[in-house]
C-alpha cells in the first residue's frame, strides 16, 4: 500500500498544475486499488464498534452465533435499563452515580487546567522576569519526564493529606499549571497575538490581568478549545488514577465502574457491551462536535515535537 | 523575542513580579508534583516500609532485591518485546495510512476520523471490548479467521501469543499518529517532486530522498513519545490479562503497580520506578543523540 501511495505523494493535490496528465490506466488502477485498501482498513478500524452495540442488544444465548448476526433478533433495549441498575450504591443506579463523579473530575480538573495555563502562559510568553527561561525549560521538561516516578510518592503525599478515596487527588493538581504540553500551546499562541493590541490596552491603564482574561484569552479561542477538549478526555479516560486514589464504589468513574462490572458480570457480554458503550458515547460525542480543534491540537502535538 | 519597549525602569521591577505571580501555580505545581514527590522517592528506595508498621531504613536491600528478583528481567523484556516490536511496527502502518491518504483526496477527513475514532475510546473500555473479540470460542476474530479456514487462536491465553495480541490490539489505536503524519506530509512542498520528477526521478527515490527526509522530524517525535508511552504500557495489561498467561504480559508498571499498591512495598516500588525512569531517559537520550544521522531539519546546515 506504501508503494502505491508514494506513486502520487505531493501531486495528488494539483493534478493539473503542471502535468495535465489524462489518469493512465495504470493509474487508475492504483487508484482503485488504493481506494479499496483504504475502505477495507476503514472497516477493519471500525468494525468493534459495530460488534459493541450489536453484542449491547443482543439476549445473552444468543450472543454466540456463527455467523456473527450484526441485526439482534430479538432486539433488547432492555439491555440498557438492566444495565444501569446492575450496582446500585445507595438506591441509585450506580453507572449514573459514576458518570456524575466522572463529569465532577473532568469537568473541574479541566476548568483548573485552563485557569492555571493561561496564568502560567501568559508569564512566559510576555511578561519579563529574571528565571522566566529557566522555569520555562523546566515546563518544557516534564513533557519528557516519564510520570512514573512520581506514583508510589504522590500517593504517599495524599494520604497523608488524607484525601485518599476522595475525588480531590484527581481534581487538585490539574489546578497547578503542571501540564508542560498545554502550557506549551498557550504560551505559542499568545505569542502570536499582535503586540500592539496589548500596549494600546495599556496605555488605556488596563492591569495584565484584564488583558490576558478580555484580549488575550478571547482571542485564543481556538487554541482555549483545543486544550479544554484534551484536557477533558484524559480526565475523563482516565483509569490508573481513579484506580490507585478511589477505593468506595460511590466515588468510581466510569472507567472504574466498567472495570467491576466486567469483573462481576463479564460472562453477560451484553451487559458488559451496553456498559462499554455508554462509556465509550461521550467521547466520541465530544470528538464530533468539535472535530476541528481536534485534528488541529494532535497536528499541533506533532510540530510540538520539532 | 526582541520587543522594543519599555516605559523605564520602575515598570520592569512591576513586570518581574507580576510575571513571578502569574507563573506561580507552575512554580508551586513543579514542587509539589515533581521535585517533592521525586526527592520523597529517592528516600523510599532506601526504607522498607509496609505502610502499617513505621518505615525502617533497609539500606541497599531494595536494590539487591531488585538484582535477585527474576520478575524484573521478566517484566522489562516483556516491556521491550513490546516497545521494540510493537513502536515500529505502529509507525509505519501510521506511515502508510497517511500516505494512502495523503493521496487519494476524496473522504479524507472521513477516513481521517475513522482512523482517529479508536484511540479516543477510554483505554478501559477498549480493554473490554478487546477481551471479547480476542475470546478464543466465541470471539469475533477468530470468527473471522474461521472463514479462511484458520483454526482458532487462544490469543490471550497462549503465552507465545499474547504480547503480540497486544501489539495487533494497538495498532488499532494509531490514529493519532496517522493525523500527525498527514499534517507532516501535507507541508513537503510540491515543488520538490516535481523538480525530481523532471529530472527523472523514480517514485521511490522521490520516496527515500524527498518525503521521508522531509517527514523525518515527525517520525522522530512519534518516534520519541511513542516510546516513552510504551515502556509505561499498563492498563490494558491490568484489565485484559492482569499480567498473564504466565507472566507473557507482566509488564514493568504493572509489577510496580502491584508492589506498590498491592504489596504494599513502597520502597521496592520506588526502586522500580526508579529503574523504569532511567531507562526511558537513557534510550530518550539515545535517540537525541541518534538524531543528528537521520533527522532533517529544514533551515539547519545539513
Amino acid at each position: 500500500m506504501a508503494e502505491l501511495a508514494v506513486n502520487e505523494v505531493g501531486r495528488g493535490r494539483e493534478k493539473t498544475a503542471l502535468w495535465p496528465q489524462t489518469l493512465s490506466g495504470r493509474r487508475l488502477l492504483g487508484h482503485g486499488a488504493l481506494h479499496l485498501a483504504l475502505v477495507a482498513a476503514g472497516i477493519t478500524f471500525l468494525v468493534p464498534f459495530f460488534w459493541v452495540v450489536s453484542t449491547s442488544f443482543k439476549l445473552p444465548g444468543k450472543v454466540f452465533t456463527y455467523p456473527i448476526k450484526w441485526i439482534p433478533d430479538p432486539f433488547m433495549e432492555s439491555n440498557y435499563p438492566d444495565m444501569l441498575r446492575l450496582v446500585e450504591i445507595a438506591g441509585r443506579p450506580g453507572m449514573l452515580v459514576f458518570a456524575q463523579n466522572t463529569m465532577i473530575i473532568a469537568v473541574l480538573a479541566t476548568l483548573g487546567t485552563l485557569v492555571s495555563c493561561a496564568f502560567v502562559a501568559y508569564s512566559f510568553a510576555r511578561l519579563r522576569w529574571p528565571e522566566r527561561d529557566l522555569a520555562f525549560s523546566a515546563c518544557l521538561a516534564t513533557m519528557m519526564l516519564p510520570g512514573v516516578v512520581t506514583l508510589v510518592p504522590t500517593f504517599l503525599i495524599f494520604r497523608d493529606l488524607h484525601w485518599l478515596d476522595t475525588l480531590l487527588p484527581l481534581i487538585v493538581p490539574p489546578w497547578f499549571g503542571i501540564n508542560g504540553f498545554y502550557v506549551f500551546l498557550m504560551r505559542q499562541s499568545f505569542l502570536g497575538l499582535p503586540y500592539e493590541l496589548e500596549e494600546a490596552a495599556r496605555v488605556d491603564g488596563a492591569s495584565s490581568l484584564r488583558i490576558l482574561w478580555q484580549i488575550m484569552m478571547p482571542l485564543s479561542g481556538p487554541t482555549v478549545a483545543t486544550v479544554a477538549i484534551f484536557s477533558f478526555l484524559h480526565h475523563y479516560n482516565d483509569f490508573m488514577g481513579p484506580m490507585i486514589y478511589l477505593s468506595s464504589n460511590r466515588n468510581y468513574t466510569l472507567s472504574l465502574g466498567l472495570y467491576m462490572v466486567q469483573g462481576r458480570y463479564g460472562t453477560n457480554w451484553p451487559m458488559v457491551m451496553a456498559a462499554s458503550t455508554v462509556v465509550i458515547l461521550p467521547p466520541l460525542i465530544v470528538f464530533f462536535l468539535a472535530q476541528r480543534y481536534f485534528i488541529r491540537g494532535i497536528q499541533l502535538s506533532g510540530i510540538a515535537g520539532r | 523575542m526582541s520587543r522594543g519597549r519599555r516605559l523605564g525602569g520602575r515598570l520592569s521591577w512591576k513586570e518581574a513580579t507580576e510575571g513571578r505571580l502569574f507563573a506561580l501555580p507552575f512554580a508551586l505545581g513543579f514542587l509539589l508534583w515533581w521535585a517533592y514527590p521525586m526527592g520523597y522517592s529517592i528516600y523510599l528506595t532506601v526504607q522498607d516500609w509496609d505502610l502499617i508498621t513505621p518505615p525502617k531504613f533497609a539500606g541497599l536491600e531494595n536494590f539487591a532485591k531488585l538484582l535477585a528478583d527474576p520478575q524484573v528481567a521478566l517484566s522489562l523484556s516483556n516491556t521491550a518485546f513490546y516497545t521494540f516490536l510493537g513502536v515500529p511496527i505502529h509507525l509505519v502502518v501510521a506511515l502508510a495510512l497517511a500516505l494512502a491518504l495523503n493521496v487519494s483526496l476524496r473522504g479524507v477527513a472521513f477516513y481521517r476520523t475513522v482512523f482517529y475514532l479508536p484511540s479516543i475510546t477510554p483505554v478501559v473500555a477498549s480493554a473490554v471490548v478487546w477481551t471479547q473479540i480476542f475470546h478464543p470460542e466465541f470471539g469475533m476474530l477468530n470468527a473471522f479467521l474461521g472463514l479462511f479456514g484458520v483454526p482458532p487462536v487462544k490469543w490471550l491465553f497462549e503465552p507465545a501469543i499474547a504480547k503480540p495480541a497486544f501489539i495487533f490490539m494497538t495498532t488499532w489505536t494509531v490514529g493519532p499518529q496517522v493525523v500527525i503524519f498527514l499534517a507532516g506530509l501535507q507541508a513537503v512542498p510540491e515543488t520538490l517532486h516535481e523538480a525530481a520528477q523532471i529530472d527523472g526521478a523514480t517514485i521511490w527515490q522521490r520516496f527515500r530522498l524527498i518525503t521521508l527526509p522531509m517527514l523525518s522530524p515527525i517520525m522522530f517525535f512519534n518516534l520519541v513519545v511513542g516510546i516513552i508511552g510504551s515502556f509505561q504500557v499498563f492498563t490494558s495489561a491490568f484489565v485484559m490479562t492482569a499480567g498473564g498467561p504466565q507472566n507473557a504480559t507482566l509488564f514493568t508498571v504493572l509489577y510496580l503497580y502491584r508492589n506498590g499498591f498491592e504489596y504494599f512495598k513502597m520502597g521496592y516500588a520506588a526502586v522500580l520506578a526508579w529503574m523504569l525512569f532511567f531507562i526511558i531517559v537513557f534510550f530518550t537520550i539515545v535517540q537525541f543523540r541518534l538524531a543528528s544521522r537521520w533527522v532533517y531539519y529544514e533551515g539547519s546546515k545539513h
